[in-house]
């Protein structure tokens, strides 16, 4: 770029330099190019939770056929002369009219004018097949309220919860337990015990799962919750490694100014560590519950086809299996299942997205 | 951060084996056990010895609809197994061809939107952030029964997205996502897609990471953007992208729920979606051949350990870790 027009244009805009301006100018240009191309990657990535809302909304034969137009839409009727017709997009004189079809022909066929029945009938010339329809929006929540029925919401969503609060609690609190051993105390193996309890979360659950299977149906307790509720109770691989990272951050001064005051280890744990660690029992806990909300394996194998008793996940794909025509149903027995955890999120986002647990500190 | 950065620094204590404890660190290590001891009871009854009885199960003709005739067979599961079934190889095939096609697509992409997300240039990157991360906390089954949806080749908005482009992909003649057998690794890994959120995150955390004066100096000596993503960002996200690696593995090869969701233990279209797991789920709970299936376990078991050695030994040609350990 020419060296006089720069300083001729800086000198008409007093006081931004051209070359800052340009820079200014590209930067913008910059993020709005950055700014688009996530828009339309986001865009791309959530079409599916579009296109499952939209589909909830619609009747069963608009859903299946691959003509309809995207939005629910119903065909227009209209009555006349007690009958019901069909109201059609007819182009006459080049202006397209609504008009409602009386008389199919195969080369004309007669319409009315619905908003003016007195002007009599209109002929048209032309195969009225390949007209459009007239549309109107219409959306259909009482999918919503069929799906609900149908999957019986309440009861999966009543075992689904207790699942997730029973295990969440017992988990956690055990959890907790384990990892301030692993975070404070030596003693000996302690290093190999360690390395064993991070194997067993690469462990393939399929290498103990028919053994238990076995052992959990001699005592009769397949079929119900409890295989899934107390091995729980004992800790869990994942949240151990998740707290006792957090506990390490925690300095140790306060324990042992607690100890001198004659506090056992329990005590100073109760109400020495647990207060300071309640952002990393929250994000636990929260990811304890999303791990039940979406728990599939374990609830089908145990609960062996209960169908009284299965969580939402469970009960989701059998309504899958008996729906299987009807995909607006199916989404919206979808969107049922996902609204609860996305509302959690939305209100719960910091906990998740500041990687409070990953990174082991508060920040 | 990661796991093998906490084994070490477990490991990094000093070492107590081979000298007397005091009265002090017997009772130090007392208190210490008793708090892992619920890990130490659930580990047993829940890990140790079903891993034992599992192996012992593995030898034995043990059907639960009939315990009563199990007995010890020897090898012969596992000859059956390795040799005369060919359900297991095509299980073994089906998911690690699925393993090989969907992982580094996930990775991929996981890494470019955190890219994406730590630009300095983008407007409103909490709200992408948030917007990227929700659709991984939708149910599995919620999602897989939504993608197989929007892929239906009638009716299916992604059909109709590509129909845009000029291509024909609507209707029978279309692209049949669900139903064409070379096509599923494709179509599950777009079904598997919503699942990336923590690898982004990870991710992120990754390049959040990076010391800003590495990029600094590099700016100064007239290094663009690429080429400093290129020797910079990605030789530093290395370790990460190793992390979401192996765990992507283990968790792929353990692959399950939407094939089953959509197609039950049938395999549809033509034993595309035999997967290892549905095989194994079949064998066990379908037949109630608790001998056989513990064996197939144990082999999934073995298949996946040595995937996870070997990715442990290409480390040292690719993942570049900056404390130099």
């Amino acid at each position: 770029m020419a060296n006089d027009t720069k300083q001729g244009q800086s000198l008409d805009s007093g006081v931004v330099p051209d070359w800052k301006r340009q820079q200014q100018r590209k930067t913008i240009l910059l993020k709005m190019g950055t700014t688009a191309l996530a828009a339309f990657l986001l865009a791309i990535f959530l079409m599916p939770m579009g296109y499952a809302f939209v589909t909830s909304l619609k009747t069963k034969q608009q859903a299946a056929d691959p003509t309809a137009p995207i939005l629910p839409s119903e065909a227009v009727t209209i009555e006349y002369e007690g009958k019901e017709v069909d109201l059609l997009n007819v182009p006459i004189d080049g202006e397209v009219r609504e008009l409602a079809i009386v008389k199919k022909g195969r080369q004309e066929s007669e319409f009315v004018d619905p908003d003016n029945l007195a002007a009599g009938v209109i002929v048209w010339e032309g195969q009225w097949r390949t007209l459009d329809p007239v549309r109107q929006g219409q959306y259909n929540w009482g999918n919503y309220k069929e799906a609900w029925d149908f999957i019986n919401f309440p009861r999966l969503l009543f075992w689904t919860l207790l699942y997730a609060f029973i295990t969440m609690i017992g988990a956690v609190i055990s959890s907790a337990f384990v990892a301030y051993g692993f975070s404070r105390f030596k003693f000996p193996g302690k290093p190999v015990l360690f390395i064993v309890l991070i194997g067993t979360i690469i462990l393939p659950p399929a290498v103990t799962l028919i053994p238990q299977y076995a052992f959990f149906s001699q005592i009769n307790w397949v079929g119900t919750w409890l295989p899934l509720i107390v091995p729980l109770m004992f800790g869990n691989a994942y949240n151990v490694f998740l707290l006792r990272q957090y506990f390490l951050t925690i300095p140790r001064e306060m324990e042992q100014a607690a100890s001198v005051d004659g506090a056992g280890p329990i005590r100073t744990f109760i109400e020495v560590i647990l207060p300071q660690a309640i952002p990393a029992l929250t994000a636990v806990s929260l990811f304890h519950f999303f791990f039940t909300w979406n728990d599939f394996f374990g609830p089908l194998v145990f609960l062996a086809g209960n169908r009284d008793i299965v969580p939402i996940s469970v009960g989701l794909s059998f309504f899958n299996g008996t729906y299987a025509s009807d995909p607006n149903l199916i989404m919206a027995a979808s969107f049922i299942a996902l609204i609860i955890p996305l509302i959690i999120f939305f209100f719960s986002q910091r906990v998740f997205l500041s990687g409070i647990v990953v990174s082991g500190a508060d920040k | 951060m990661t796991f093998t950065d906490a084994i070490k620094e477990s490991r990094a204590g000093p070492r107590t084996r081979g000298k007397k404890m005091s009265t002090e660190e017997k009772r130090e290590a007392r208190i210490g056990l008793a708090f892992i001891s619920p890990w130490l009871i659930g580990f047993s009854i829940f890990y140790a010895l079903p891993m034992v009885a599992s192996f012992v199960f593995s030898l034995m003709e043990f059907n639960l609809a009939t315990p009563e005739d199990a007995r010890f067979v020897g090898l012969s599961n596992w000859a059956r197994m390795l040799f005369d079934d060919p359900n297991t190889w095509q299980g073994l095939l089906v998911t690690t061809r699925f393993a090989l096609i969907s992982l580094p697509i996930g990775l991929i992409f996981a890494f470019l939107i955190a890219v994406l997300l730590n630009s300095l240039n983008l407007w409103g990157r909490n709200i992408f952030r948030t917007l990227f991360f929700a659709p991984s906390l939708v149910p599995f089954v919620a999602g897989a029964l939504i993608w197989s949806q929007v892929l239906n080749s009638q009716t299916g908005w992604v059909n109709r997205l590509i129909e845009l482009f000029g291509i024909p992909a609507v209707g029978i003649d279309g692209i049949r996502w669900l139903d064409t057998p070379g096509l599923i690794p494709i179509t599950y890994t777009f079904i598997g897609i919503w699942g990336i959120g923590n690898a982004i995150l990870i991710n992120l955390a990754g390049l959040q990471g990076i010391p800003t004066a590495l990029h600094e100096a590099a700016q100064i000596d007239g290094a663009g953007y690429w080429r400093r993503l290129r020797t910079i960002s990605i030789p530093m996200v290395t370790p990460v992208i190793f992390y979401n690696l192996v765990l992507g593995a283990v968790g792929l090869l353990q692959y399950f729920l939407p094939p089953f969701v959509l197609n039950g233990t049938t395999g549809y279209p033509e034993g595309a979606t035999n997967f290892f797991m549905i095989y194994f789920y079949k064998q066990a709970f379908g037949f109630a051949n608790m001998g056989y299936g513990a064996a197939l376990a144990w082999l999934l078991f073995f298949y996946g350990l040595v995937v996870t050695i070997i990715l442990f030994g290409t480390q040292k040609y690719w993942v570049y870790y900056a404390a130099g350990d």
